[in-house]
């Protein structure tokens, strides 16, 4: 089967003095339009670098991406990125920081459509009171939100998430899935996040792959989602299967983590 | 008798300049007891008044209504006998491990001779495995290896209540999880009495007798109290298949996230409701340009 977006033997090989240093090798994934992937593994195992490639910030050196029906050559606002420093212009309000990609990528738009679209994006991620701020005067949780209504007011095919609650505290973080799930829920929004935050994995996505250590890292072991959408936080953690899938991934990461240990 | 005890403190700071008039209640009627040797989880959201709640308990700050009692005592002035480690750190940049904690001791342990402080200092350093370091600057050790210093100089003034505000905060999750067993330990070890306030549930269960939400601010307030009467020691891996730790752990996540929706509903922020009409806009293909 075809998938809306394919990763077909994506690799990623780095030249080095000391000959050539593979990173990522024949990493393949089918994802599904509407579908979300968490992709889990310890710092350094290359997570990041499969996802900007898919990004096109990172030149691809194997393999290829296609998206909808068309293979990605460099970066463009099809994909949609979220990083984990939430990479807003400070001089900007947070209105502005919305509009700069919303002007680009809606030039046929007339200006109050524009900031409609601006506006409706920023109140659907509880920044309603908050339109005019400046980086500054908002917390690290709404800077973040920002994030996520710029990525999603361009209406991209695709989004990319970094780590993107990985600078945040554990209660605001999970206040902020719970924003990332009701927009992805209502956008049906395709998505693949880097994240090493098992409970996150769990609660938003439907399949999670998890990446064996680098060099040469590739999709360890793959899970499929049994919760329901839309995600609610009490189903999801009384599920019966919740803890028995949270062990397994556990596990995985420690055993990743023991082999490193072996290897050095 | 509780050791500590907050009876209906409130404590509200001025915004915006004194002239203004404006003022926030950062808590409303704070009441929480925490008797000798037990181990104190405060669960809370940034921004709720949690480092506040820290500084009312170790004298930094005064209550606006009601009282702070420690060991009898009213609002007592802060002391030693309160030992306070922050999220920061607060090391001195041009001391050495050993010189830092040394300070400390030095300004508190006016009676003890010279040899006899050099040996507490040792012996709290070697309690957080810092031996090797003894020599180092703060600049010169990780975010985890400083916290250990700051919790070697509070353990080394021998406080009666260890008050730890969001300690392992600013550090990453592997490190954060080796500092946790090893507050662990000391504190099977010194049979301290610690209150630790925190954002993360599982922090508390792996290490409190007793976990108690503070609510959002503005005007928060101390939630629902959950009782963890998990076996110690309690080893992460064993505690997944722990049918008493999953349903306390559901139990207290929801718990939170109910009462921060409540309060978001209440103050109106974070309300998700749109109030313009999405237009029906398609992306430019810039890739066509």
């Amino acid at each position: 089967m075809r998938g809306y977006v394919e990763l077909f033997n994506l690799g990623k090989t780095y030249e080095t003095p000391k000959g050539p240093a593979v990173i990522v090798e024949d990493f393949n994934l089918n994802v599904a339009k509407g579908e979300f992937i968490a992709l889990l593994g310890h710092s350094g195992c290359g997570k990041s670098t499969v996802l900007t490639m898919v990004a096109g910030l990172n030149d691809i050196s194997q393999g290829g991406v296609v998206i909808d029906g068309r293979e990605i050559m460099g970066p463009g606002p099809d994909r949609g990125v979220v990083f984990q420093s939430p990479c807003l212009l400070p001089w900007m309000t947070a209105f502005d920081n919305v509009l700069l990609g919303v002007d680009r990528v809606f030039p046929g738009a007339s200006r109050s459509e524009k900031r409609d679209t601006v506006q409706y994006y920023l109140e659907l991620v509880g920044l309603g009171d908050s339109l005019h701020k400046t980086p500054a005067a908002l917390s690290l949780g709404m800077q973040q939100r920002v994030g996520l209504a710029r990525a999603f007011a361009l209406r991209p095919k695709m989004l990319l998430l970094d780590e993107p609650f990985g600078m945040l505290d554990s209660l605001t973080r999970m206040e902020l899935q719970e924003v990332l799930a009701r927009l992805l829920e209502q956008n049906d929004m395709t998505a693949l996040m880097v994240t090493h935050d098992v409970d996150e994995a769990l609660f938003l996505a439907n399949r999670i792959v998890m990446m064996t250590n680098g060099p040469r890292a590739r999709v360890g072991d793959l899970l499929e989602s049994p919760f329901a959408r839309p995600r609610v936080r009490a189903d999801v953690l009384g599920h019966p299967e919740y803890y028995g899938m949270r062990e397994r991934m556990i596990r995985f990461l420690e055993e990743q983590d023991h082999k490193k240990r072996k290897a050095a | 008798m509780p050791i500590l005890e907050l009876k209906n403190v409130s404590k509200s700071f001025q915004g915006g300049g004194k002239a203004s008039g404006l003022s926030t209640e950062v808590l409303r009627a704070v009441d929480l007891s925490i008797e000798e040797g037990e181990f104190v989880a405060i669960v809370g959201f940034s921004g709720s008044g949690k480092s506040t709640l820290v500084n009312l308990l170790c004298g930094l700050l005064e209550p606006d209504r009601g009282e702070v009692t420690f060991k009898g005592q009213k609002n007592p002035p802060p002391a030693p006998d309160r030992g306070v480690v922050f999220q920061n750190y607060s090391l001195l940049p041009w001391l050495s491990v050993y010189e830092n904690v040394r300070l400390a001791v030095d300004q508190v342990m006016t009676r003890a001779s010279s040899s006899e402080r050099d040996q507490r200092v040792r012996h709290y350093i070697d309690m957080v495995s810092l031996t090797p370091a003894l020599a180092k600057k703060p600049k010169e050790l990780s975010g985890g290896m400083r916290q250990r210093v700051s919790l070697a100089r509070t353990l080394a003034l021998s406080p009666d209540v260890l008050l730890l505000d969001e300690p392992l905060g600013a550090l990453d999750a592997l490190t954060r999880a080796v500092l946790q067993d090893e507050i662990a330990k000391i504190w099977s070890e010194e049979k301290k009495t610690v209150l630790l306030v925190t954002n993360d549930v599982d922090e508390g269960l792996l290490l409190a007798d007793r976990i108690i939400p503070l609510k959002p601010g503005p005007g928060a307030t101390l939630g629902k109290e959950f009782v963890v009467d998990l076996p110690r020691p309690r080893v992460r891996t064993e505690l997944n298949h722990d049918a008493a730790f999953k349903a306390l752990r559901n139990e207290i996540v929801s718990y939170l996230n109910r009462v921060r929706d409540e309060s978001r509903e209440s103050s109106g922020a974070g309300l998700r409701q749109t109030t313009v009409h999405l237009p029906n806009l398609t992306p430019a293909d810039l890739r066509a340009e």
